[in-house]
């Protein structure tokens, strides 16, 4: 009984957690091994929240280091990876406040829009629509439509339909109640749709009409 | 089911967290609503685009770069 219960916690534990151990026991080899485990989704959060390079790279620094010191406040409640999205996220807005001259970042802001109308296009997608387009040229569509989404859209979808975050692990890293992530999380998710509908759909109108006006 | 209540309903239907009796719901109205139907249809294409293309790179040389100045600032232990 007691080798059967040994095992299943020895299955149920998630990897980072042996290296948490070695980290918080000196070994830097273990968390250079977290850092590069998570260094690219910590870049790329960093990127989204923050739209600017220069601020992602000092973000994905400071991010990993100020980890690294609070190590041993990892509680082990939640995945390491949740907590360390934590810091990204702290560290972007903080970022973002300071290049605003302190101005407050509007994410715990209630944004005022047309929440439940339906949406006005109705035009569909080819199938692959993202097919038409190389890709740089779709890198350049994505990135363009994301930006203009405000920002309390487009944090939590990021966090929630990018990097897979939980509607409750979504609210936890951001400080919102579960009905305000799932709010923002419909009507980014929607705005995007419709955002990107321009370039799939007009597309794909030229290719059904030999080449359009 | 009208179409205001189907989109209230979307996230759900998409993440799939409707009781068996709802999504049967949500699924007549589809059968009849074009409109929704290309909305759900889109929007779940929205998100696979998201997820599955990056919208930042992280070239390998600037990666490198700043793992090896992360790492030298926690071996310094600041």
């Amino acid at each position: 009984m007691a080798i059967i219960e040994q095992v299943v916690g020895q299955i149920e534990q998630h990897p980072d957690v042996a290296l948490v151990e070695r980290v918080r026991g000196g070994d830097v080899s273990a968390y250079d091994a977290l850092v590069r485990k998570y260094e690219r989704q910590v870049f790329r959060i960093a990127q989204h929240i923050t739209e600017n390079r220069e601020d992602a790279e000092d973000v994905m620094q400071d991010a990993f280091l100020k980890a690294y010191q609070k190590i041993d406040q990892f509680q082990g409640n939640s995945k390491f990876s949740t907590w360390l999205v934590r810091i990204a996220v702290n560290e972007s807005l903080m970022r973002l406040r300071k290049r605003r001259n302190g101005k407050m970042v509007s994410i715990d802001e209630d944004i005022a829009t047309d929440e439940g109308s339906v949406p006005r296009d109705l035009a569909d997608w080819a199938p692959n629509p993202e097919q038409n387009y190389n890709q740089a040229e779709l890198a350049g569509i994505l990135r363009k439509t994301i930006q203009g989404l405000p920002e309390g859209f487009r944090i939590v979808f990021v966090l929630r339909d990018v990097e897979g975050l939980s509607t409750e692990e979504t609210a936890e890293t951001l400080g919102l109640s579960v009905p305000a992530v799932k709010s923002r999380l419909l009507r980014g998710r929607l705005q995007l749709r419709e955002r990107l509908s321009r370039y799939f759909h007009d597309k794909n109108m030229l290719r059904d009409t030999g080449g359009g006006k | 089911m009208t179409c205001r209540e189907f989109l209230a309903l979307l996230d759900d239907m998409i993440d799939d967290t409707v009781t068996a009796e709802t999504r049967n719901e949500l699924r007549a109205h589809l059968g009849h609503c074009p409109h929704c139907k290309v909305t759900l249809d889109t929007t779940r294409k929205t998100i696979e685009i998201y997820r599955s293309n990056e919208v930042y790179d992280l070239p390998d040389s600037l990666r490198e770069r700043l793992h090896a100045a992360i790492m030298a600032r926690c071996m310094k232990g600041c």
